[in-house]
């Protein structure tokens, strides 16, 4: 665990889920339901269809890491007209070993 | 001088052929297709997002498109008053940029819509429905998986009071129906211009309704509103 150079960045692993917000219709949504209670599991009361990105990144800590993805969520990732997005960060493991 | 026509062409657009010809062969008049990479538009009097699948249409219709090096430009153009329309794939990306209030979505069937309908048209004061009448049904086909019209009730409300809404999905007679809504779009809404209403974007395909031989000619009704549009400018 070195820290010769402060400037070194991190590697950092970010999980960005975005499905729609809750007023809008989910068709797939629901036909995947359908299938679920077609397969007998009628426990099944509502799903939502999403999507699920991974990015690798590097940054300095987890705060700036987090304001940047914020703004990607925003700018890109996700159309905040219609979606609600969130997302996790944490320190990339394969990062940890090489530096290890 | 010339009346010029620029149709904004993307990796995946697919429309800008139809676009082309039905401005060169239907309405005669002067067009040029613009590479998305291209970022200047200063010698065209009118823009066309044509339809396709930008990208792909990875992550959503038009949400990568929105960032090429033309659509500085087109925001530009947009912002001087100028006249744009986005036809089904064009109009995702003009929504995409927030050039156009809403958002498109998966259609409420999930199922590709491919075939001719009605709109209505609900406004005569954007420069693509000034040659038009108030309520004139236009005959156009539709081609789109994600064409369903989402704005949340505020802005339905704000679209009817600011007269934004510019064509609605309706029978040959031009009655509300929402059974011949084709994709589950909000207030049966076919398309919407921005609070000016120099940007119009809807889901119908005008550029392929340009000659009888094809099955009708009622989308250079729409094309060929921006001249007379022009024309009453400068002699007004």
């Amino acid at each position: 665990m070195s820290a010769t150079d402060q400037r070194t960045s991190t590697l950092w692993l970010v999980e960005v889920f975005v499905s729609l917000k809750p007023a809008v219709n989910d068709p797939q949504g629901l036909a995947i339901r359908d299938g679920l209670h077609m397969l007998g599991y009628h426990e099944v009361d509502d799903v939502r269809a999403g999507k699920y990105m991974q990015l690798e990144l590097s940054g300095e800590d987890q705060s700036q890491v987090e304001a940047r993805v914020q703004e990607m969520c925003e700018k890109l990732l996700a159309n905040t007209v219609i979606e609600s997005y969130r997302f996790d960060v944490r320190p990339s493991i394969s990062d940890e070993e090489t530096a290890g | 001088m010339s009346t010029r026509y620029a149709v904004i062409t993307f990796p995946g657009s697919n429309g800008e052929h139809d676009a082309l010809k039905a401005v060169e062969m239907g309405l005669g008049q002067p067009v040029e297709a613009v590479w998305y990479k291209e970022t200047s538009l200063e010698r065209f009097d009118f823009l066309l997002l044509p339809g396709g699948f930008s990208y792909g249409d990875y992550l959503r219709p038009g949400a990568i498109a929105r960032f090429a090096p033309i659509m500085s430009a087109v925001e530009k153009f947009a912002a001087a008053g100028g006249p744009v329309l986005g036809i089904c794939n064009g109009f995702q990306v003009l929504t995409e940029a927030g050039l156009l209030p809403g958002a498109l979505l998966r259609n409420q069937e999930l199922e590709f819509r491919c075939n001719w309908l009605h709109v209505r048209t609900e406004t005569t004061r954007t420069p693509w429905t000034s040659g038009l009448d108030l309520g004139q049904v236009l005959h156009l086909p539709i081609a789109h998986g994600d064409g369903r019209y989402f704005a949340d009730p505020e802005l339905v409300d704000e679209l009817i009071a600011n007269d934004q809404i510019v064509f609605r999905y309706s029978t040959a007679t031009g009655e509300r129906d929402s059974t011949l809504n084709p994709n589950g779009s909000v207030d049966d809404i076919a398309g919407v211009s921005n609070r000016a209403g120099n940007v119009v974007g809807l889901m119908p395909h005008p550029e392929r309704a340009y000659d009888p031989l094809i099955g009708g000619d009622d989308g250079l009704r729409i094309l060929s509103s921006v001249l007379k549009a022009g024309a009453a400018a400068i002699s007004g």
